[in-house]
């Protein structure tokens, strides 16, 4: 008999409920509808941007705020390149660039510690921001700029690459030695520093490879914009966003992670067509919630809810 | 550069300074002393600012009356903020560091909420009033008479601040809390009171500030955060924890800003950041550091 514990909590289920959901999610064009893969293609941006994220911030501990800067970056490129160059390429040069940037980012401020660190990538994300801005302004005389507009359909498949893409980078780094290295160094750098570890190069390496997937995911979603300008493109809530779903959704596993950027986009949407003045008021809310009462996010409901389910149905 | 520029360019930035000035001290109490590296300090500006503008417009009360009238208001509900969320965010906390980033993030929530409770309660709109701004001529250069009360009423506050800070006793155990906080215990500083008061303290110095720039600036929900920025700049610049460098910082900042704008008015935002940033990578300790 399949029982719901089997269901959701056995081995078998945790190969199983995977692929199914892959399944459903890649043939989504031939039955759903328009509305519901634009709608996926805005879930699949968080759970990249949320992932990517945490890949770097959640296991050392640089809480960074600079996904805006680095999805902005892919932002921009598409709207320079997209009617220049075919449209895999123009992705992949988002994402390269924001390695690169990043790059140069880490080696210059990866020996800021704790809360130097954080205030400096938002410091910096919006220092591109207005720069963007100004030049736009002054250079090219308008402020914002046309994105060559992509199918829907190409949209959709593209992002949900992208997502898988990180998956499977997030779940590598976080078996291999780098994310055991980096989990030391979020308990103690010094002491991971003194075990050779050698703390500045492994920050920096994983700090880049995590902007790779911000930066394609943002020239993905350019192109379903098809106007941007910097507000838009390096809006502070993209880096904002990703710390509360991963936060929301539980930090240390990335299936929390996709769960909390999950459940907050879908929830955002629901807000936004049924009570937009709330919106904002309503994340607040569920931040302050979420960190005063459940520090582990949703997936610290599994352990509880798993010991209600076994005392009262299983006998 | 002749005097009436020169003038017109120090005076300007004092102004800005001195505003800033309380409004990164006020920050340097709740970063410093309570460790809440507090985003929506700005937020209490924002409501200070409105606050004043409604008691001007619906009440005609003087925007000098409301500072006595919004401050406390504003201190009582910072002082209740701090003794509910962050109180028990620190003592569910394993370490300060830890502390630190579910405050900032915490912060980050308060923003949001304190933000759209105020976008519902005066909308969207750019509101203004125009209060004393009979002109005053400065050797040639010319200025609303308010913003020299303005600049006379920061100068005061800060002071009065200075000297609350270096001479009385609760200043000296705010100071003491600021450079070690487990030996300010032992010798008899009461934490947990200092804390709450530290961070009302400072939302208080924002409230004031925000009555202060409410006659002089165009008033939006949305105006706080580039203070909150500018506030964490000065801070850093004056070195974080260090509460009178934080002073210090605002009115360089004040100085610098003003310098930009009248050279390239759409560059003062920018300058702010890239100051911040190779202030952070160069000596992050700030200019009164070691």
């Amino acid at each position: 008999m399949i029982s719901a514990r089997s269901l959701f909590f056995s081995r078998s289920a945790r190969t199983f409920l995977p692929i199914l959901i892959l399944v459903l999610l890649a043939t989504a064009p031939v039955y759903a509808s328009l509305y519901t893969l634009i709608s996926l293609s805005n879930v699949f941006m968080y759970i990249v941007l949320t992932v990517s994220w945490a890949v770097f911030s959640g296991p050392s501990r640089y809480i960074s705020l600079a996904s805006a800067a680095f999805f902005g970056i892919g932002i921009y490129v598409s709207a320079i390149l997209g009617n220049v160059l075919p449209f895999p390429v123009v992705v992949f040069i988002g994402g390269l660039l924001s390695f690169l940037v990043a790059l140069l980012v880490g080696l210059s401020s990866l020996r800021l510690r704790g809360m130097y660190f954080t205030i400096f990538t938002f410091g910096l994300s919006e220092l591109i921001r207005h720069s963007v801005h100004w030049w736009e302004v002054n250079m090219t005389g308008t402020v914002g700029r046309w994105v060559v507009a992509v199918d829907q359909t190409i949209v959709y498949y593209a992002m949900l690459i992208i997502v898988m893409m990180t998956v499977l980078v997030a779940y590598t780094i976080s078996r291999s030695r780098l994310g055991f290295a980096l989990r030391g160094i979020g308990e103690s750098e010094d002491a991971a520093d003194h075990m050779g570890v050698s703390v500045n190069a492994l920050k920096i390496i994983t700090f880049a490879i995590s902007t790779f997937f911000m930066g394609t995911a943002g020239a993905v979603m350019a192109t379903r914009w098809t106007y941007i300008d910097p507000s838009i493109a390096f809006n502070p809530l993209f880096s904002f966003m990703p710390v509360l779903m991963a936060i929301f959704g539980g930090i240390a596993q990335i299936v929390g992670q996709i769960i909390g950027a999950t459940a907050l986009t879908v929830l955002a949407d629901i807000l936004l067509t049924k009570f937009p003045y709330y919106y904002m008021l309503s994340y607040g809310v569920i931040l302050v919630a979420v960190i005063l009462f459940l520090p582990g996010g949703l997936m610290a409901l599994q352990a509880p809810m798993k010991n209600w389910y076994e005392r009262s149905f299983v006998k | 550069m002749s005097l009436t520029l020169f003038v017109d360019i120090t005076v300007g930035g004092l102004i800005l300074g001195g505003l800033y000035a309380l409004i990164a001290a006020g920050l340097s109490l709740q970063y410093g002393v309570a460790r809440v590296l507090n985003v929506s300090h700005g937020e209490f500006i924002m409501l200070g600012a409105l606050a004043t503008y409604s008691l001007y417009t619906l009440f005609d009360i003087n925007p000098l009356i409301s500072l006595v009238i919004t401050g406390p208001i504003i201190f009582a509900i910072a002082f209740l903020i701090h003794n509910t969320f962050f109180q028990r965010l620190r003592r569910a906390s394993e370490s300060i560091g830890e502390f630190e980033g579910t405050s900032l993030l915490a912060s980050f929530g308060l923003l949001f909420i304190i933000q759209n409770i105020a976008l519902l309660f005066w909308g969207p709109d750019i509101k203004g009033y125009t209060y004393f701004d009979k002109q005053v001529n400065l050797l040639g250069a010319i200025y609303g008479a308010n913003r020299i009360i303005a600049l006379l009423f920061a100068v005061g506050i800060g002071l009065g601040f200075y000297f609350f800070l270096v001479h009385s006793r609760f200043g000296k155990g705010i100071r003491a809390a600021a450079q070690d906080v487990n030996t300010a215990q032992l010798v008899g500083v009461n934490i947990h009171r200092m804390l709450g008061l530290c961070f009302a303290l400072g939302a208080l110095l924002a409230a004031l500030a925000g009555s202060l720039i409410s006659a002089m600036f165009e008033l939006t929900p949305f105006m706080g955060l580039p203070y909150t920025i500018i506030a964490i700049i000065a801070v850093v610049l004056g070195g974080l924890g260090n509460i009178l460098g934080s002073l210090i910082g605002g009115f360089i900042l004040g100085i610098i800003g003003n310098l930009v704008t009248y050279l390239h008015p759409g560059l003062s935002l920018i300058a702010y950041y890239a100051i911040f940033l190779l202030l952070l990578l160069i000596k992050p300790t700030g200019i009164m550091g070691k």
